[in-house]
């Protein structure tokens, strides 16, 4: 009898009490529109393509991205350059399908895909929220500020000859016999 | 209070004329609550708004909400209906017709040859208990016996 | 017998401010949630979000009111006012203050009581028109905790009818004027605002239309001011059974002369719809069977014993 007292009674009145008390509790909403929200650098929200600090595209059209994605949103298609680099003719995000899971930018070896901080993506018109190459090209190197593909990778390409690359050694001429 | 007598006489006769007519359970039910209520109002023009109120919480609040729920395990469907249609027929109003057609004539008769008016008696909450616990306290201890044994027997039931 | 019907004028102001109490509480019920749950609730409609109820108004009444096709139309249209028009009744005997007030009836309490049963029939019909089976489970849910709850809630009543020696509403707040009957009868309070709960079938127990596990109850298929109907006659009985409480256990309109008895007695009513609003912020609602249990096995001797106990006193007090 007392037990169901204690579970019927008392321990209701002590739930109605701690939740009165947040009456005097801070708010947690934010409003929006007026107020806008802090963001944290690393939200997965709006996709972008970097450059590099040379100021070329950094994507390098190798298709990961567009592997990854689980819903594969992404559509791309390499060209090549006259100068042996590569770059993607055209890049398309379809973001009605995005799910913003990142995973484009975790497969990306060159740091070209980033997902931004941007949250505010609705489009009154479905079509809207295809993007293009150009959409998404920004001018500046997003999250990685020195970090430049061709300058690490060995491919040659225009203005970098083989050897050149950081920590690379100039290639071995296999024709001589000194060492 | 005669017209409100004379219109909830009107009112219980036309519902209770539905009840035996519709076809529909839950309609049937719904005039017959209508009735049960316009009952009460006679109840009530009569100087009794004790049991006037009593008949709307136990008949009409409690008896009949029980009889709804019946009706809601029951599924009842279109069958039903047709079959109730199908019991409307003539023929099997010539008995039932004929009895209450006596008792209406007796009825009638009793109206007819003694004098009967209408005058409504006040009685109040406080004279039904002062006749309740004086003269027929007995009675009264027995239904209370009888509810009592009810009420244990359900607790019995509802600890299993 | 007292019978005394106020002025066409009051009742016509009574009326008015009955519907738009409720129909404000249904902002009043949203801002204080958020308050509890540290959200702000509605505030973009007009200053703190107040104009929220005329748009809500505007919304419900010009929604499509559809009638399903596989409905009963003739119960599925008549469940909806009944509801409205079993708790405006009500209102009709509640003394608010000094010759404010409907009808002063010798039998003020059984009217309420009559009722709140009569009450049932609006919940049962719309779930058992609406050919829905969830309609129908919510209504079966509906229909077995009225019917025990309003048992309670009578039996609870008649300690306070026990000491006031009346039926009579108007009675019963002048018979608390030295002394209000929540400290004798606090059991029977308890009991009634458990079982008032219960009757509006408002949260912690609003089993009849758990939006989890039956998707709206009884009133599935309703929408437009036929659903509107329902949801005001929900927030009718929140002020229907605060301004009872007020009336049987804290004095209605009585307290101190520095305000007038009018104020005194919205202000405690107030406070009973706030609490109203407090228990559906913090307390989970209980499986069905757990409801009826509690009510039959707990609260049915609880009851009895507490009006056992107010009968010897009285009559100990009587023999004195
Ligand atoms: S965030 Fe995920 S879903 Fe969106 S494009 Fe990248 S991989 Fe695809
Ligand atoms: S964005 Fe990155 S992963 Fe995608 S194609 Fe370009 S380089 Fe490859």
């Amino acid at each position: 009898m007392l037990r169901l007292i204690k579970d019927t009674l008392i321990s209701q009145v002590v739930t109605l009490w701690k939740v009165f008390l947040h009456a005097f509790d801070k708010t947690d909403t934010v409003e929006y529109p007026d107020v806008k929200p802090q963001m944290f650098s690393r939200w997965r929200g709006r996709i972008i393509l970097s450059r590099d600090p040379d100021g070329e595209e950094r994507c390098v059209a190798c298709n990961l991205c567009a592997v990854a994605c689980p819903v594969d949103c992404i559509a791309l298609q390499k060209a090549e350059d006259e100068e042996g680099r590569w770059y993607p003719e055209f890049f398309r995000i379809n973001f009605s399908r995005c799910i913003m899971c990142g995973f484009c930018e975790e497969a990306c070896p060159t740091h070209a895909i980033q997902l931004t901080p941007d949250f505010e993506m609705a489009e009154y018109v479905r079509q809207d929220m295809v993007w293009e190459k150009e959409d998404l090209l920004i001018s500046g190197t997003g999250k990685y500020h020195d970090y430049n593909f061709y300058r690490i990778a060995g491919k040659k390409i225009g203005g970098k000859d083989k050897g050149e690359a950081r920590n690379e050694a100039v290639p071995v001429n296999v024709r001589s016999l000194l060492p | 209070m005669t017209l409100l007598f004379y219109s909830a006489g009107a009112i219980a006769l036309i519902a209770t004329l539905s009840v035996i007519l519709s076809s529909n359970v839950v309609h049937a039910l719904v005039y017959l609550i209508i009735s049960l209520l316009s009952v009460a109002v006679i109840f009530f023009a009569l100087g009794a708004p004790f049991a006037a109120m009593l008949e709307a919480i136990v008949y009409a609040g409690a008896i009949m909400v029980l009889f709804l729920f019946v009706m809601m395990m029951l599924n009842l469907g279109q069958a039903t209906e047709d079959e109730e249609r199908a019991w409307m027929q003539p023929s099997l109003w010539i008995g039932p017709g004929l009895l209450s057609g006596i008792l209406l004539l007796l009825f009638v008769s009793t109206l007819l040859t003694h004098d009967v008016t209408l005058a409504p008696v006040e009685v109040s909450v406080r004279d039904i208990s002062l006749l309740l616990f004086g003269p027929w306290l007995l009675a009264v201890e027995l239904a209370s016996m009888l509810l009592l044994a009810g009420l244990i027997a359900a607790y019995h039931l509802a600890k299993k | 017998m007292k019978f005394e019907v106020g002025s066409a004028l009051s009742i016509a102001a009574i009326l008015f401010t009955v519907i738009v109490v409720a129909a404000m509480l249904i902002w009043v019920e949203r801002r204080l949630l958020g308050l509890w749950q540290e959200r702000l609730g509605p505030n973009r409609v007009g200053p703190f979000g107040l104009l929220q109820v005329v748009a809500d108004m505007i919304k419900i009444f010009t929604k499509e009111d559809w009638v399903p096709p596989f409905a009963d139309r003739f119960s599925f249209l008549l469940a909806p006012p009944i509801i409205m028009v079993v708790i405006l009744l009500s209102f009709s005997v509640i003394p608010f203050a000094p010759g404010v007030g409907v009808i002063d009836s010798d039998i003020g309490v059984l009217f309420v009581l009559a009722m709140a049963s009569l009450g049932a029939y609006s919940v049962m019909l719309g779930g058992l028109s609406s050919n829905n089976k969830y309609a129908l489970l919510g209504s079966l849910r509906a229909a077995a905790q009225m019917v025990s709850y309003e048992v309670f809630m009578g039996i609870s009543l008649l300690g306070v009818v026990a000491l006031a020696g009346t039926f009579n509403l108007r009675e019963i707040v002048l018979s608390q004027a030295d002394g209000w009957y929540i400290l004798p009868q606090c059991v029977g309070f308890l009991i009634f605002v458990i079982a008032g709960v219960a009757e509006s079938h408002r949260l912690p127990f609003d089993i009849p239309e758990a939006e989890q596990e039956i998707v709206a109850g009884y009133h599935t298929e309703y929408s437009g001011m036929k659903f509107g109907m329902f949801f005001v006659g929900e927030y009718l009985g929140v002020v229907l059974v605060s301004s009872l409480i007020v009336v049987l256990f804290f004095g209605g309109w009585l307290g101190p002369a520095f305000l007038p008895p009018i104020v005194w007695f919205v202000l405690k009513a107030s406070v009973f719809v706030a609490f109203f609003v407090l228990l559906r912020a913090a307390i989970p609602r209980p499986r069905y069977d757990q409801l009826m249990n509690y009510g039959w096995l707990f609260l049915l001797p609880l009851s009895l014993l507490n009006l056992l106990l107010t009968g010897a006193f009285v009559l100990w007090q009587e023999g004195m």
